[in-house]
């Protein structure tokens, strides 16, 4: 590798990760846009997150006495590991310098540890909440996490190789070519991505219900900045699926090199990308009532059998190809 | 022993004999048992419970001792006081509802200190809290049973009842808050643990404390602690007067115990303080019958507002926003409406002592009707939508369930007992005008789960529209005026009695003047008294986090219970 490959890499992978960390609020605030008008709801200016986070970052962090240091330092464990995971998907292009790291098992890794955190600082304080809510993201975690890896595996299997660069990258190449299995996956992630982002029919982010949260019921003692950092990092995460969903299943128009005018074209594609995306959140999130926090298993068992299947109909029906 | 008068009349095989009240709205019978027979009362409330008839309510009276007449000035001299006391004197009074109209038992104790009544908990279930209150108010409370406080939230000492004469006779005083020491009942056994809800929650709704015993998400028990939005609503009508514009000030307080149900109260209110005008001159006081008609118009107008905001909540809570919305709509038109017509949104002050505080033109009717019809047409659509969404539907089925067998057992009344196959409502009786012309149809539910609950406000605002049809007709070929001439002079020592169904159920009052109309003794009660401990039963075998889709199906009144 040369010295100006590695340099435009490099920066192609800061791009990535600015262009996450800036525009993971805007997503969120695009979802609440199109909740609101799916409902005929005046909606909330689409900035409004970024305005939540200046307000939360400007606020004095309020702890509970017996708060240990791993709640101090949970948020930027948490914010880090989503900032990472957003940087790693390959969006704008497949030519970045994490790329060989970038491994989809790495990937859900992440997830998990931060998950892992975010668990133990809910229960850390001690108070019911925290517990209750860590307690059903657990339930909820052991159920995704398979399921996703399902996911990845398909996808890997057409691919050869568990790398995400290696994998948008041969999908993106074979635009005329139609996989059944990544259908059964897209539903299959689609139904991971609601449930590990909190959204409805598992989780509801808007509610005031203490009794029904899940991730809300986590972060109720988190306050200031550290709540500025774990909202965001929610954003990140919910930026990074849809990342994850566009490369898997809508490859097309990432670039495969590192030059302005493709990392331009790319940056268009990814903006529309996400904003269809969003959009087909808002329509779910409207169209679905909260299932029983127990039917959850059954929902994200689904996911897990259609993962399965997919693998099944790759296999059987692409050959192995 | 004397034959009794030809008036008077034996109830349910029982040695009572009781008298009829003269000039109440509706048909009420009293009996004032003699001092310590504590079985008479007993045996009458273990007979009206066998013949399946249900407690209203029960009360504790102080009177005598240093108690200020309403025109005495607030600070009186503490040597005068000790010169003008009288004995002091207590009494229990029990309401109870029989197929003959309103029974209202009174009960003297001997002694005001350490004073004690029978414990009613063990044939009315939720007359527990009731006693509790009872205590914590006045000092008189039941003899055995749950002896903690409960309107009392150690804001105020152990042995400082706001009721009590000597109270009311002194300027109000400040009392440092202290930490309260409450005693749950535990729940023991492996894995067992508490989740403690409230008073203060995530979201802006009513202060209420919900302890849960849970095994993972299984709910083993539920215990509330409410009395946060206790106003002291009772002290404040102790200190109130019927006479001349005192009573439009005293209705307008009844009118705030409830803001949701405001129209039923302040009736209430009104039917009591009526019938007391009523006995000075009988027959010269007299609500019009236009008024009764208005005051009914209001009535369902505020059911059906409560109704639609209900079911948007409750698809909200099973995090279905578009439910909420349209019905947020729906109820936003019709509330605009009566701010137009009647004046205020929540129809705050419409029903005023002797009739109502606004006429109705024609143009207005026609408006009204016309609302009526749109909202059916769209009413219909979202019926449909939340009766097909398989999602929902699943959250509202079985959820919550409240058999009519335990309905039965534990007292269930209003719009919940009804989606239990409680057939109670107030209206449907043939004695409470301006109902019976009316002729309303009683909606009632097997299932008693929150879809049945949900089905029941589909039910009760579509016969809620119906009625208000047939009010507009019966208006318009009523004349006359909508308000009576409040007297000027009051009886002394009169009891009247107001009992209203409102949209969560039947609202009581019982009013007790002394001269010159200033008011003894105001007691109001709320039927979420007999529901909210029904729906710690509800919620057993529930998992936690449908509680707040059960609470809000029943959506039980915090600040009438606690007033």
């Amino acid at each position: 590798m040369t010295i100006y490959a590695f340099a435009t890499q490099l920066l192609t992978q800061l791009l990535e990760l600015v262009i996450a960390l800036a525009l993971a609020p805007l997503l969120s605030g695009w979802v609440a846009v199109c909740r609101a008008r799916l409902q005929k709801r005046c909606p909330p200016p689409p900035l409004l997150p970024y305005h939540t986070l200046l307000k939360l970052f400007r606020k004095d962090v309020l702890l509970a006495h017996n708060a240990s240091s791993l709640f101090r330092v949970a948020p930027y464990i948490i914010f880090s590991c989503m900032a990472l995971a957003s940087a790693i998907v390959p969006t704008l292009s497949t030519e970045l310098l994490f790329a060989p790291a970038a491994d989809a098992i790495a990937l859900v890794g992440l997830f998990a540890l931060a998950r892992v955190f975010i668990a133990l600082a809910g229960m850390d304080v001690g108070t019911a909440f925290g517990s209750l809510g860590a307690r059903r993201e657990m339930l909820i975690g052991f159920l995704a996490e398979p399921a996703l890896l399902m996911v990845f595996f398909t996808a890997s299997i057409i691919s050869g190789s568990t790398s995400l660069a290696t994998i948008v990258g041969t999908l993106a190449h074979h635009e005329f070519v139609i996989y059944p299995s990544l259908a059964f996956a897209g539903v299959a992630f689609t139904m991971v991505s609601l449930a590990e982002n909190g959204r409805v029919p598992v989780d509801n982010p808007s509610t005031h219900l203490e009794l029904t949260m899940i991730h809300e019921a986590m972060i109720l003692e988190y306050s200031g900045r550290h709540l500025a950092l774990i909202e965001w990092a929610a954003s990140l995460k919910l930026f990074a699926y849809s990342c994850l969903g566009i490369a898997l299943f809508f490859p097309f128009g990432v670039a495969e090199s590192t030059g302005p005018g493709a990392l331009a074209v790319a940056g268009v594609f990814l903006v529309g990308k996400l904003a269809f995306g969003g959009f087909v959140l808002a329509l779910i999130e409207t169209l679905n009532a909260k299932m029983r926090v127990f039917r959850t298993p059954e929902f994200l068992g689904t996911a897990f059998l259609l993962a399965v299947l997919a693998i099944l109909v790759h296999l059987l029906l692409e050959g192995g190809r | 022993m004397t034959t009794p008068p030809t008036n008077r009349q034996r109830f349910l095989d029982q040695p009572i004999d009781f008298a009829p009240l003269p000039a109440q709205a509706f048909p009420v019978w009293h009996a004032e048992l003699a001092a310590g027979d504590d079985a008479a009362l007993l045996d009458f409330c273990r007979a009206a419970r066998t013949a399946g008839r249900w407690l209203v309510t029960l009360w504790t009276s102080v009177d005598g001792g240093s108690h200020r007449p309403a025109a005495a000035p607030l600070l009186p001299d503490p040597a005068d006081a000790a010169n003008t006391a009288t004995p002091q004197s207590a009494a229990l009074h029990v309401a109870l509802d029989l197929a003959e109209g309103l029974v209202w038992l009174m009960l003297p104790l001997p002694a005001l200190s350490g004073a004690t009544f029978p414990d009613l908990a063990p044939i009315f279930p939720s007359a527990a809290r009731l006693q509790r209150a009872a205590f914590d108010l006045t000092g008189v409370g039941p003899a055995s049973g749950d002896s903690r406080p409960w309107l009392r939230h150690a804001n105020w000492p152990a042995d400082w009842f706001p009721l009590a004469p000597d109270t009311l006779a002194a300027p109000a005083p400040r009392f440092a808050t202290h930490t309260e020491d409450y005693a749950f009942v535990r729940v023991e056994g492996e894995g067992v643990h508490e989740i403690p809800v409230g008073p203060i929650h995530a979201g802006v709704i009513e202060p209420g404390h919900f302890r849960f015993s849970v095994v993972g998400e299984l709910v083993l028990r539920l215990e509330e602690r409410l009395g946060w939005k206790h106003r002291g609503i009772a002290q404040r009508f102790a200190r109130l007067s019927l006479a001349g514009t005192g009573a439009t000030a005293a209705a307008k307080l009844a009118g705030r115990i409830a803001g949701d149900s405001t129209v039923a109260w302040a009736w209430a209110f009104c039917q009591a303080a009526e019938a007391i005008a009523a006995q000075v001159a009988p027959g010269g006081f007299a609500v019009p019958p236009r008024a009764l008609l208005l005051r009914a118009l209001l009535l369902e107008r505020e059911r059906v507002a409560a109704h639609l905001a209900d079911l948007g909540a409750l698809g909200n809570d099973a995090a279905f926003g578009f439910g909420l919305m349209e019905f947020l709509r729906l109820r936003e038109n019709w509330l605009r409406t009566q701010a137009d017509i009647f004046g205020h949104r929540l129809l705050m002050d419409g029903v005023v002592p002797g009739g109502v505080a606004r006429d109705l033109t024609a143009d207005d009717a026609a408006r009204l009707r016309a609302e009526c019809a749109t909202l059916a047409g769209e009413l219909l659509k979202l019926h449909a939508i939340y009766d097909d969404h398989a999602g929902l539907q699943d959250r509202l089925l079985t959820t919550g369930r409240v058999t009519p067998a335990l309905a039965a057992q534990l007292g269930l009344i209003g719009l919940p007992g009804r989606a239990s196959l409680q057939a109670r409502d107030l209206r449907c009786r043939g004695d409470h005008a301006p109902w019976p012309a009316l002729a309303p149809q009683m909606v009632v539910h097997p299932n008693g789960d929150v879809a049945a609950r949900v089905l029941q406000r589909f039910a009760e605002i579509d016969e809620s529209l119906r009625l208000i049809g047939r009010i507009l007709d019966q208006l318009a070929s009523t004349e006359g005026d909508c308000r009576a001439l409040w007297p000027e002079h009051l009886p002394t020592a009169a009891s009247g009695f107001g009992w209203v169904e409102g949209w969560r159920g039947d609202v009581f009052v019982a009013l007790a003047t002394g001269a010159d109309g200033h008011i003894r003794r105001c007691h109001t009660h709320d039927p979420s008294w007999h529901n909210w401990p029904v729906l710690e039963h509800a919620v057993i075998g529930n998992i936690v986090a449908d509680f707040p889709l059960i609470n809000k199906s029943f959506n039980l009144s915090y600040a009438g219970v606690d007033s």
